[in-house]
């Protein structure tokens, strides 16, 4: 057996034990903390230090730390793909642009811990019984945690720092290994941290007073964390990609040569597909996590979608909107960047109107707050043609046609240099087509039969939606795939894009900062006030729901605080590749030596 | 320069969002007011009764489910009386009020589903593979909901009483209950102030001035009501609030006036808006 090969199993029996990690810590938990119930505090219970509210500051921390852990998580995982892209297509371009993405990340490794650190300590002292329960369910897990954390850090350095020194040949594969190795130490960190969170949320291998009864495997395993796991996987992706995309637009607007803007350029467009990528099967994964919450518990599952969380996913609405947009509207720039793009440009005015269309039906609300006179203008409670609008159905056809059409665009592209030359391609174009048509009818049919059913077969409904547009995309894929195998590629001009066009890449990164605080927002706030739903209340003087308001600027706060940061990580990273010219005096010295 | 203006339109994207979500409605959701004692003697039993009722729009969560969105039976417009009789008769109830019949045993059968919600599941609400066997309701004395045994009275009054039945629950007695009176509210959306006791309290707790011109509203968006004591009669504004849509007056649309009523208003409530409007015989 190869030296390779024994690499590749090594680092695939690794990873499998990583990932039953938990069971290890079971044996662990088994031990100790069964029969003690949760402590349940009450108002004297949080220590105070002036007038600094506890909860904002964990929030912050909390909210900064998931930020760069997602973006330093994320990375490793494409940056492992555009390598393997390198090796097979041998465009050296590839591996030029996995190494830069993990240069921009490094710098970001080391405030991902400080956040993490200072989460900790925020915890312990603002809510020392919750950490003390916690870590009474979880203690193996905790020292695996550690454990783990460690064997990332050296892992990430060893990936980074042994780029150049295993580059070719049989050294590129033990150095993807070491990617592989890293990646699956990364996913099983955010897997056991996702455990915490959502055991506060569907608490699981404990009695109703909190007493453990199960393993801790049991108390990791509760409802919740799959669909949050698949979740977080799926928008760290999509968040990486928006946030490495931000940093080749500001290279491109900076840039000084031709062939600066063409690598720049490049790589936003990569970084906007792996973005896009990431995002499109986001809204389904976000379909399942809720229908587990009702499945868990039908009143939080109201909580968030029809009681007092409900405007948020009109705020959600707005988020996700202008992420398409931007998207969408970065791709049909992108259409100039070939000859033969423009050709398609005449399709672009419709795919416009579908997602502008589809992005407003989504934030119509439905149950408006009125007035008495606003009730009488109004003719009564709501709006007669607006009213269908804001209800679930409506916003599935919506939804479903936006990420159809966005993905429209990306075909519409990588159409723009390709010309198939297969004697069938009339026929496979024509049969693309029909697949839009029949999947948009069948995606607009069921949205109108979910009007007609009861509220619980509503949900029912959107699964067919679902399923067509996930069909669109992957038959539609795989007959391009086929069809423009050995076809005629025209000329892609990296580089031909207009300034604007780069700032759609600046949307996507504020767009997804400011969404994923929203989403915490939101996912926290369905505990109402527990600390451990159903078994540990939150008696402290801030257990309520903020206002959307006071939640908006505070999320706010933590996007630029945020964004200073990223700031500073594209500077340090800029930094760190710009040498000093050699003084004069020196130079002629050396000329003389 | 760049940085400049890179900076300048992410800053404004960023400060679009937090205006939008300070210009939708503001909300914040408090956790349930801390209870204080309930002496012996502060409830009679229409007290009693309407404390239930709050209990049920309130602390109790029951309106979220329980309404007219199809996840629950909806308690509010089905005929309680002859539901409860059908599904005590139902072979598959095997529960405590098994071939039982009269009040008591009613107050059983609700009692068992609050407290047990799988010991019987109505046909099409169970949990999603349960095949009927599991409820998704959660018992009313455990966490989140957590009502105490009076709490729990009221609400089975309230029912009974909604169920035109005789309340066979005693009123609270002992010295003191550990029980909330008041409107505590545990992550429910709706707020309830109690039955309206006037006819001005009732008819601007449904809005009716909203579209109708009651009270000096001079609203326009529904038909003048002046004179509508002589012009229909009792039979004929009973029917028009409960049934908006059976009769349209020229030049007002059908589906404007909530269908509604007959399950947000109390009896009391509706006789008092219909004697008003009884009085209202000038047209």
């Amino acid at each position: 057996m190869s030296a390779r090969r024994l690499i590749a199993l090594g680092a695939l029996a690794g990873a499998a034990a990583l990932l039953f990690a938990p069971d290890l810590a079971a044996a662990a938990g088994d031990a100790v903390g069964h029969g003690a119930p949760a402590p349940q505090p009450t108002a004297a219970d949080y220590p105070r230090i002036g007038s600094l509210s506890g909860r904002t500051v964990v929030w912050v921390f909390a909210q900064m730390h998931l930020f760069l852990a997602a973006f330093v998580l994320a990375v490793p995982i494409f940056v492992i793909c555009i390598e393997l892209a390198g090796v097979l297509t041998r465009d050296p371009r590839y591996d030029q642009m996995a190494h830069e993405f993990m240069k921009i990340s490094m710098a970001a490794y080391s405030f991902t811990a400080l956040s993490g650190g200072g989460l900790m300590l925020g915890l312990i002292l603002f809510y020392p019984m919750v950490m003390g329960y916690m870590t009474r369910v979880f203690q193996g897990q905790t020292m695996i945690y550690a454990l783990l954390f460690l064997m990332e850090s050296a892992l990430l350095y060893i990936y980074y720092y042994s780029w150049n020194a295993l580059r070719y040949g049989n050294r590129k594969w033990y150095h993807m290994s070491i990617g592989l190795i890293l990646n699956t130490v990364g996913l099983t960190l955010m897997f056991i941290a996702n455990a915490w969170a959502t055991f506060m949320m569907s608490p699981a291998g404990v009695d109703p007073a909190g007493a453990l009864t199960g393993s801790v495997w049991a108390a990791t395993r509760n409802p919740l964390w799959n669909p949050l796991n698949l979740h977080r996987f799926l928008a760290n992706i999509a968040y990486g990609g928006a946030i490495v995309g931000a940093y080749a637009a500001y290279r491109f607007l900076s840039a000084t040569t031709a062939e600066e803007r063409a690598h720049y350029d490049w790589m936003g467009y990569t970084s906007n597909i792996i973005a896009v990528a990431g995002f499109l099967p986001l809204p389904f994964a976000g379909y399942w996590l809720m229908a587990e919450i009702y499945a868990y518990s039908q009143q939080m599952g109201i909580t968030a979608m029809g009681g007092v969380l409900a405007w948020l996913f009109i705020i959600q609405a707005v988020l996700i909107g202008t992420i398409l947009l931007a998207a969408n509207y970065y791709l049909w720039c992108g259409l100039g960047r070939t000859d033969e793009g423009m050709r398609f440009g005449r399709w672009v005015k419709y795919i416009a109107v579908v997602i502008l269309g589809g992005f407003l039906v989504w934030v119509t609300p439905h149950s408006l707050i009125l007035t008495p006179a606003e009730v009488q203008q109004l003719g009564g409670t709501h709006h007669k043609i607006l009213g269908p609008l804001g209800i679930m159905p409506a916003k599935n056809i919506a939804v479903n046609l936006m990420l159809v059409f966005t993905f429209l665009s990306f075909q519409l592209f990588y159409r723009s240099s390709r010309t198939p030359s297969v004697s069938w391609a009339p026929i496979g174009n024509a049969v693309i087509v029909a697949l839009y048509g029949v999947g948009c009818l069948n995606i607009v049919g069921a949205g109108i039969y979910g009007y007609v059913t009861p509220t619980v077969y509503k949900v029912g409904a959107s699964v067919p939606q679902v399923a067509t547009t996930l069909s669109i995309i992957v038959f539609s894929a795989i007959i391009d795939g086929f069809m423009l195998r050995g076809a005629k590629t025209s000329k892609v001009h990296w580089g031909r894009m207009g300034q604007r066009s780069q700032y759609a890449l600046f949307v996507l990164p504020v767009a997804f900062t400011w969404l994923m605080a929203l989403m915490g927002y939101i996912r926290s706030s369905l505990r109402t006030h527990w600390h451990i739903y159903t078994i540990m209340k939150d008696a402290s003087p801030e257990s309520f729901i903020p206002t959307i308001g006071e939640a908006g600027n505070i999320i706010t706060m933590i996007t630029l605080l945020f964004m200073a940061l990223i700031v500073f990580i594209f500077w340090l990273s800029r930094l760190g590749s710009t040498s000093q010219p050699a003084p004069a005096a020196t130079r002629s010295v050396e000329a003389e030596a | 320069m760049t940085f400049l203006k890179v900076m300048t339109f992410s800053l404004a994207v960023l400060f679009t969002y937090t205006l939008f979500a300070n210009v939708l409605p503001q909300v914040q959701s408090n956790p349930p007011a801390e209870e204080e004692p309930l002496a012996a003697g502060d409830l009679d039993m229409d007290g009693l009764i309407a404390w239930g009722e709050r209990i049920f729009r309130g602390k109790g969560t029951c309106t979220l489910c329980h309404n007219n969105l199809g996840r629950a039976p909806d308690l509010l417009a089905v005929n309680l009386a002859k539901e409860f009789s059908e599904r005590m008769a139902d072979p598959r109830y095997q529960g405590a009020a098994k071939g039982a019949t009269g009040a008591k045993a009613v107050e059983a059968y609700i009692r068992e589903s609050m407290f047990e919600p799988s010991a019987y599941v109505v046909a099409g609400f169970g949990k999603k593979g349960s095949n009927d066997t599991v409820s998704p309701m959660p018992a009313v004395d455990k966490p989140p909901i957590s009502l105490s045994e009076a709490q729990a009275h009221a609400l089975i009054a309230f029912l009974e009483d909604r169920a035109g039945l005789d309340v066979t629950v005693p009123l609270p007695t002992g010295e003191a209950v550990a029980d909330n009176a008041g409107t505590a509210d545990s992550g429910g959306d709706e707020e309830e102030d109690g039955p309206a006791t006037t006819a001005k309290a009732a008819i601007e707790k449904f809005t009716c001035n909203a579209c109708h011109d009651l009270f000096g509203s001079e609203a326009g968006a529904g038909p003048k009501l002046a004179g509508v004591g002589a012009r229909l009669g009792r039979d004929g504004i009973a029917k028009a609030i409960l049934q908006p849509n059976a009769e349209i007056a020229k030049g007002f649309e059908a589906d404007i006036m909530p269908k509604d009523f007959a399950d947000q208003m109390r009896i009391r409530e509706f006789d008092l808006i219909v004697d008003y409007l009884m009085t209202l015989k000038a047209g």
